[in-house]
This record gives C-alpha cells, sequence and structure tokens, in this order.
C-alpha cells in the first residue's frame, strides 16, 4: 500500500489545476459559449401545483413562424427522465403535478423575443387538488403518486426495538424539521445543444455526472451509444444541484435544436432555476429513545418523513442515506428506523450536499442534547459514553473494522474551542447581558461513496493514457465543478507514475472520449475514484516495465520515453481499471444490514453563537471543525471544502428559508433568497486528524459532503445553551426566536460594564 | 436597425473600444456580447450576486446594473485586464496560492472587488476586507481562503493564511 510512504506530490499544496484559467477570465462556462446561427431556448411552464391541462392558445400578436416550438409530441423516444423510476415527464403530458412543470418549449434567434413568446402562450386548467406539505399527503387524499404517496419507505431494525422500553430509566422523545434549501450555484443551469441525422445529439453544458445526461438522451431520443454525445463546460457550482437537473435541460435543448435545424442555447436565468430546479429535501424526523440511569441509549425508535416532491427522481436514495445516518455515531443495540419519502406537488427535491444526512443529523444531534438536558447530564459526555469505537457495530450492524477516533476529535474540538471555558463565561455573563452566548457541539459520520452494493453495481472503469504529446492523462467522467477534482486526480497520478504535477493533465470531460468512473456525487470522487487511478497508474508502470524496458526509480524522460517505445510497438499507452470492493463489504438490500458504506468520514463541530435578545438575530461567532477524512490529498483544497460546507451548513442552519405560495418558490431571488455574505461568515478553524484508508486513493476517504452535516445542529444547540430554549426546526430565523424569547423575556437594555 | 443605434465608446482594459449597442443594453452584455469579453458573469441580473462587476472609472459597479450608454466615455478594467504581459496580478496569484477560486465563476467579480479594495486602502483589516467584498457572493469557499488571498496579496506572504487559516497535520 502506498498510504503510509513518503509523497512527493499528494499532500502537497500544488497550484489548482485549472486554476489560472479560472482567474484571467479565460474558463469557458456554457454562457460563454456563442455559436455561428445558434437560437435560444424558453420554457413556458405550469402555473399550478396540479390540474388537467384543457387548451393551450398562442396569442396571435407574435408572429409564432418565427419560433420553433416543442411539445411531448415531439419526444422521439420516452417522453420520461428517469433516474430510479420513470415518472417524470420530460414535458408534460395532458396533466402537471407541480407549479414551473415544464410544458412546452420554444426557440427563437434573438433570445430577446422569448420572454414575450413565453407569456404569450395561454394555458387554461382543470384545477385537481395539490399536496403540498408531508403531513398532507400522509392524508393519503387525493392520492398524486401510486397508491398511496409514497415515493419509497425503508424499515431499518436491529435487536428488539419493542422489548426495551420497560427497562429503560428514561424515555425522550423529540421532533426535528428542516426546510428546504436552494444549492444556489453561482452559475445557473445550463445547457446547449446540436443535432444532426448523421451524428445524432451532442450536448455541452454545466453538470457533475455526463453518463447521467447520456442515459436520459439515449432514451428521451430513442438512439444508440455513439450518437449521444456529452460534454462539460466549466461548471460554476454545483453541490449536486446539477446531478439530476441538466438530463431535463439537456433533452429541453436537444430537442429544440432537433426540431429547429440550429445550435440552441438554453440558460436559466436567476428567477427560473431557483424556482423550476431541484432543492434539498425537507424533513420531519421524529425520535422516541430510551436510556438506562447512566444515559447509555438503549433503543431508538425514529420516524422519518421527507417531501420528495412531485416526482420519485433521486428521493429514494436520499431517503436511503437519511436513514443510514438517522442513529448518529453511537451504539445502540436495539433500533427501529422507518423511513418514507412522501409525494406532494412541489418541484421535485433532489441531490445537495450530504443528500438526507444532513436532515438526519440534525435531528439525532439535536436529539441528544434534548436528552442530556432531560437527563440533566453534560451533552458532551452523554455523547462521549455512546460513541462507536472499532470493533462496535453500527445501527445496519456494519463492523467497525477500521480505527474510530471520535473520542480523539472530541477532545480536539473541546481544547481547541475552549469549549468549558467559554460555556461558563458567558452562563454567567448571560445573566446581566442582553446578548446571551452559547456554545453547541455535533458528533457524526458520514458514508463515503454509494451506499451498500451501489459501488459494485456503478462498476466504475477509469484510467490513465499518455498520448504522443507526453502528457499523461487522467480518463474519467468525473468532473470539476469547484472542488477539486481536476487537481487531487492529477496529482494521484503523476504521483503514482513518478512524474510532475505538470506532467498530468485530465482528458475533456466528453463522453466521446471518456470511461464511464459513475458520477461525481456521494464524495466518491477521491475515495472510490482516486483509488482506481492509483491503481490503473500503477498498473502502467508495470506494462511499460515489462514490454518496453522501463527502470525501476526511472526518470521522468525515461518514464515518456517507455511510453513511446509502448506506443510504437502497442499502437497506444492506456491502463484502464475498474472498481473492486474492499473485501468484508457485503449489504443486504432487503433487510438494510451490512457494510452500508465502504469507509465513514468522522466529525465533531463545534459552535458559539450569539443570540441579541433585543434584535432577534442569531449570529455565529467562531466555529470549529475536528474532522477524520483518512489522508487529506491536498490541504488548501481540502480546507476550502470543508470551509465552504460550513458556510453552507450555517446559511441552512440560520439564513435559507423558501417562501412557498400554492407550491411556487415565492422567493426565487438573490434579493429575497439570503445566503451568508462575506460579512456574515465567523471564522472557520479546520482541523484534520489523518488516518489514511487502505482502500482509498492515496489513502482518502470522503470529505465533499461530511461539512455540511454538522454545523446546523452544532449551531442550534449554542442556541439551547444561550437561550435556555430548545429550536426544533430551521432555518432559524429571527422571528421564530422572537416568536419563542419575545413572549418570555421582556426586552432589556444591554447592562452597562 | 444598428445603424439606428449610438455608437459609444469606451476605454477597456487600456484599449480604445467603439460599439454601436442599444443604449439601455446592460454594459455586462456589451462586454461579454459585443467585445467578446466573457469573464464577467452574469449571477442574478439583479446587483445581488457581484459577479458581473468590473471596474468604472475606478469605482467598482454591477455591470449589470449598468446601462452601456452610462458607460459612454469611461475607463472600464474587467478581469481580462487584470493580469499584464502574461504576468499575474499580486492577487490573482494569491488566490491561485491560498485558494481563492473553487469553481471559478464569482472570481472574476471576487477579483475586482478585491483590486478595487486594496487600491483604496492597500492594507486593510479583517473588517475591512469583509465589508469590501460583502456585495459578491461565493458559495464554495465559505469566503476563508478568499480573505487569505486577499491578505497574502497584501502583504506578499503566501501563508499568512489569517483569520480561518488552521493546523492541518
Amino acid at each position: 500500500m502506498s498510504t503510509t510512504a513518503t509523497t512527493r506530490i499528494v499532500g502537497a499544496t500544488v497550484p489548482r489545476k485549472e486554476g489560472v484559467d479560472k482567474l484571467v477570465g479565460r474558463a469557458v462556462y456554457v454562457d460563454d459559449v456563442a455559436r455561428e446561427g445558434m437560437w435560444h431556448g424558453a420554457t413556458v411552464r405550469s402555473t399550478i401545483p396540479r390540474g388537467i391541462i384543457r387548451s393551450i392558445a398562442f396569442d396571435p400578436r407574435i408572429d409564432w413562424s418565427a419560433f420553433t416550438v416543442v411539445t411531448a409530441a415531439d419526444v422521439p423516444g420516452k417522453n420520461r427522465i428517469q433516474l430510479v423510476v420513470a415518472d417524470q415527464p420530460c414535458l408534460a403530458e395532458g396533466q402537471v403535478n407541480h407549479c414551473d412543470e415544464p410544458i412546452l418549449l420554444l426557440a427563437h434567434p434573438d433570445k430577446h423575443k422569448l420572454l414575450d413568446a413565453v407569456g404569450a402562450v395561454k394555458i387554461e386548467y382543470d384545477l385537481l387538488p395539490a399536496v403540498l406539505s408531508i403531513e398532507e399527503s400522509e392524508k393519503q387524499n387525493p392520492i398524486i403518486l401510486g397508491e398511496d404517496n409514497i415515493i419509497k419507505s425503508f424499515l431499518l431494525e436491529k435487536g428488539d426495538a419493542d422489548a426495551a422500553w420497560a427497562a429503560a430509566a428514561h424515555i425522550v422523545e423529540g421532533e426535528y424539521r428542516t426546510g428546504a434549501q436552494e444549492h444556489l450555484y453561482i452559475e445557473n443551469n445550463g445547457m446547449i445543444a446540436e443535432w444532426s441525422v448523421e451524428n445524432g445529439i451532442t450536448v455541452w453544458g454545466s453538470l457533475q455526472c455526463p453518463y447521467y445526461v447520456h442515459k436520459t438522451l439515449r432514451s428521451v431520443f430513442d438512439l444508440p451509444d455513439e450518437k449521444v454525445r456529452v460534454i462539460q463546460t466549466e461548471t460554476g457550482g454545483a453541490f449536486g444541484g446539477k446531478e439530476d437537473y441538466p438530463s431535463t435541460l439537456a433533452s429541453h435543448a436537444g430537442l429544440l435544436a432537433m426540431k429547429s435545424g440550429h445550435v440552441v442555447k438554453m440558460v436559466y436565468d436567476r428567477m427560473e432555476d431557483l424556482a423550476a430546479t431541484t432543492k434539498r429535501h425537507p424533513s420531519r424526523v421524529r425520535h422516541r429513545t430510551a436510556l438506562d440511569k447512566e444515559g447509555r441509549l438503549l433503543a431508538m425508535e425514529i420516524d422519518l418523513a421527507t417531501d420528495g416532491g412531485a416526482y420519485s427522481t433521486l428521493s429514494a436514495t436520499v431517503l436511503s442515506r437519511a436513514t443510514l445516518h438517522s442513529c448518529g455515531p453511537y451504539v445502540c443495540p436495539n433500533i427501529r428506523v422507518h423511513a418514507r419519502a412522501w409525494a406532494t406537488n412541489t418541484v421535485p427535491y433532489g441531490a445537495f450536499r450530504g443528500f438526507g444526512a444532513p436532515q438526519a443529523i440534525f435531528a439525532i444531534e439535536r436529539h441528544m442534547d434534548e436528552i442530556a438536558a432531560s437527563l440533566g447530564i453534560d451533552p458532551i459526555e452523554l455523547r462521549r459514553s455512546n460513541f462507536l469505537h472499532d470493533g462496535d457495530r453500527n445501527a445496519t450492524d456494519q463492523l467497525m473494522r477500521e480505527p474510530v477516533i471520535l473520542d480523539q476529535l472530541l477532545d480536539r474540538a473541546l481544547a481547541e474551542s475552549g469549549y468549558y471555558v467559554r460555556r461558563e463565561r458567558y452562563a454567567h455573563e448571560n445573566a446581566t447581558s442582553a446578548v446571551k452566548r452559547g456554545m453547541g457541539i455535533a458528533a457524526f459520520y458520514h458514508g463515503s461513496g454509494f451506499t451498500g452494493s451501489g459501488e459494485l453495481y456503478l462498476n466504475s472503469l477509469a484510467g490513465v493514457d499518455v498520448p504522443a504529446d507526453h502528457k499523461a492523462r487522467v480518463l474519467v467522467s468525473n468532473t470539476e465543478f469547484g472542488q477539486g477534482t481536476n487537481t487531487i486526480l492529477t496529482q494521484i497520478a503523476a504521483e503514482a507514475l513518478g512524474v510532475e504535477f505538470s506532467d498530468v493533465i485530465m482528458a475533456p470531460a466528453d463522453t466521446a472520449h471518456i470511461p464511464n468512473s459513475g458520477p461525481t456525487v456521494a464524495s466518491r470522487t477521491s475515495m472510490v475514484v482516486g483509488r482506481l487511478i492509483e491503481r490503473a497508474s500503477l498498473q502502467l508502470l508495470a506494462m511499460l516495465r515489462q514490454d518496453a524496458g522501463l527502470g525501476e526509480r526511472a526518470s521522468r524522460d525515461a518514464f515518456f520515453a517507455a511510453c513511446d517505445r509502448y506506443r510504437a510497438a502497442h499502437g497506444k499507452v492506456e491502463s484502464l481499471c475498474r472498481y473492486e470492493a474492499p473485501p468484508g463489504i457485503h449489504w443486504d438490500d432487503k433487510t438494510y444490514h451490512g457494510e452500508a458504506y465502504g469507509a465513514y468520514a468522522w466529525a465533531i463541530y463545534a459552535a458559539q453563537v450569539a443570540v441579541d435578545t433585543v434584535t432577534y438575530s442569531a449570529e455565529v461567532e467562531e466555529f470549529w471543525t475536528v474532522q477524520e477524512v483518512g489522508r487529506v490529498l491536498h490541504p488548501v483544497l481540502a480546507k476550502g471544502q470543508i470551509e465552504g460546507g460550513v458556510a453552507q451548513g450555517i446559511g441552512y442552519a440560520l439564513y435559507e428559508k423558501v417562501v412557498w405560495q400554492n407550491g411556487h418558490m415565492a422567493n426565487n431571488q438573490m434579493t429575497n433568497y439570503i445566503m451568508p455574505t462575506a460579512e456574515d461568515v465567523p471564522p472557520i478553524h479546520v482541523i484534520f486528524e489523518e488516518i489514511p484508508f487502505r482502500y482509498g486513493g492515496y489513502g482518502a476517504k470522503g470529505i465533499g459532503e461530511l461539512p455540511h452535516d454538522g454545523p446546523a445542529p452544532a449551531i442550534l444547540n449554542a442556541i439551547r445553551d444561550a437561550t435556555g430554549v430548545a429550536f426544533n426546526a430551521i432555518p432559524l430565523l429571527p422571528e421564530d426566536l422572537f416568536e419563542r424569547l419575545g413572549a418570555r423575556q421582556p426586552v432589556e437594555e444591554p447592562a452597562l460594564p | 436597425m444598428s445603424a439606428q443605434w449610438p455608437a459609444i465608446r469606451m476605454t477597456v482594459n487600456g484599449e480604445s473600444r467603439t460599439v454601436q449597442a442599444p443604449a439601455m443594453k446592460r454594459l455586462l452584455d456589451v462586454l461579454r456580447e459585443d467585445l467578446h469579453l466573457t469573464g464577467a458573469k452574469e449571477g442574478c441580473g439583479e446587483g445581488e450576486c457581484g459577479s458581473c462587476s468590473v471596474r468604472m472609472n475606478g469605482e467598482l459597479v454591477n455591470s449589470c446594473l449598468v446601462p452601456v450608454l452610462q458607460a459612454a466615455g469611461a475607463t472600464i478594467q474587467t478581469v481580462e485586464g487584470l493580469a499584464r504581459n502574461g504576468v499575474l496580478h499580486p492577487l490573482q496569484e494569491a488566490f491561485l496560492q491560498c485558494g481563492g477560486a473553487q469553481c471559478g465563476i464569482c472570481t472574476p467579480g471576487m477579483l475586482m472587488a478585491a483590486a478595487q479594495l486594496i487600491e483604496r486602502n492597500p492594507h486593510p483589516s479583517m473588517a475591512q476586507i469583509r465589508e469590501g467584498l460583502a456585495g459578491n457572493l461565493c458559495r464554495c469557499t465559505g469566503f476563508m481562503r478568499i480573505f487569505a488571498s486577499v491578505i497574502a496579496a497584501t502583504t506578499q506572504q503566501p501563508e499568512s493564511a489569517g483569520e480561518g487559516a488552521s493546523d492541518a497535520r
């Protein structure tokens, strides 16, 4: 294993691979592309949450002959965007099931003509009753999806969750809620499509998963593999928001290109992107927990519900990750988790960094503090006495084979944050201050890679090649959207091949040239794909040693000379590897037992929060993160992942509220959907404890999603510490604080020192 | 049609440029479509995100809110004008070293805001950096690496990562 060896490039702060292009304004994002004779596309959307389309009329004041109009009838293949279940139409047929559902597409050479034209398509509906919340969906009247409004359910059981209650010294119950959250990538969704009989369809766009888009286009256009080509343009943020939605937009642009005979660009403006694309699933989690008199967990009964929106999309897999993270990093012998994703008549919810885990972790980590308060014990010690350690089994009975260092992470977080000193100081100061300060923590783990058998099912193929121009190339379908894919994968290849960082580039993210190494999701790139690149690189060296006379410890010149000899003899220099599961991975989808994830990243986060009881604002003043993510491949990029995730988590907890109006997002602008700015984000401390993971790329585990899991519960726990009031729902805005604190506490002037 | 549009002369990144465009066309679109300077980006179209930030007559503006007629005779600097003769501006170099750019979409606007800030105030405090960049949203970095980049550019010490700096080990 190379994980413990000294490395030259892995672990070093090399410059971001595409960094200079981004800094000089040369990086090409989809909206920067202009093609000769290019047309523009727009979407006519539903204005109601549920109903039958009675008529579609085109206002005669518009010269429609200059437009291309596409409806569901123009779809040559299957009118479905299929991720898990084929229930979502590419364009509505007969009925709409959510506001902003695409019904009809328009294209015109002048993009400024489109806005008027969209408004000139008049659609009349026969309204049907709509379901707009989990609670309404649970009533199962009306049924809007399948037989029972349930998109997916899971039952996870361990031990005997019924028998434990009688012996319990304490039983604590709680209900926790999280709201929708927008990805708010600064680059909106966008796609350009070109169609011809000879070449089929080609799309260029802002996306995470080229082969997801490829699969959808094959089906929507009924084309063979070789007539569909997907090319990623530089992508301005994604966070899961460009995991599934680009399949829809690529299909739409493609349909307009096919019918119009022109290259068609579709780039959403902010209002359309916010209203029409996916968001994080809202959730409601109910906990009932049995403990012995020392505060050890005896049983957990968890009822977990998510709002999935109008179509299945990725709700089943998001629910799965929520289920698997719902019990926290604790030992508990008796568990029952009943999880359901409910259909509602809202825009389908989709992937968002953390993928169900932030919702589940908010609930369990908030609940742990309520248990501690109820038992009158320190929330730190409650957690410590229930932590998983190596050799323990978690909720799915997965044996913790790798080191688990939660105690060490906790000690470090307490020390770095001065947790006890500050708590004591604030307890004293709060008595005479209108600003109440408090400290809160969250303990959590995040499974890296696809769940259970998912990685085997993906069967990823990745590798390296060396064309004649003497640059080694990384061949993957995993994309760069800010998180550092280009940099870490080329670091790994350069390290393993024994060449310089500058000798390795990424092959273009173009399905005509790259193998399917799976989607760029689920914190899998460093660990799973990185490992494939490490293996493929070592395999390439072995090939060159065997067939091209490459010596051990060869120089980079000797390496490229050997590549030339190998290429002369074999035509090309290429090495591909397929995913192999680490030993001992068994997963049973029926019982939800076994190795849920190949590895876990572990963390303790701590927040210091100030609640102003005059203005009712809550502000995070300082934030500490201590985590074990395996080997850190690039210290600066890794810090950037953590800090960015924490900032999004702070937004999730205290700022970002999607306001719904009859199923439509009413605040679909940056003016009124508020994310933290440079003035709002507190100092964020990032500490890594490194334990290389044998089966990850140079020892890496997943990192991307982890930092979104911890901030919300740590912050709300700190608010509880500051105010003594349990707030169990996010986003927690000043009006929510006022509602609970305003009645309790008379406004007082801050005491003078 | 275009004959009716006014000819508007501007100095863009040191070069004199003339465009014929509708008076109310957004400066952002003129830069991107007429002058093919696609560095400035549209993130929101309403002056909230700052990714279209450019400098106009020494002021930082959201180019999505500026009708091009208002830029007649103006001196404009975009991100493409920051590097000189292939040498990165100290801010660009610092962003590269300190991880100030992730997805890169806010970066051109962020760099212009940072350039404006340090030109006015060569040694800004952390509070001044926060204020100076408050009109530019970044969804990737949580701003910490951007602050570190600005500090590095003003002190020429890339590793003085400042606030938010931590201790990976």
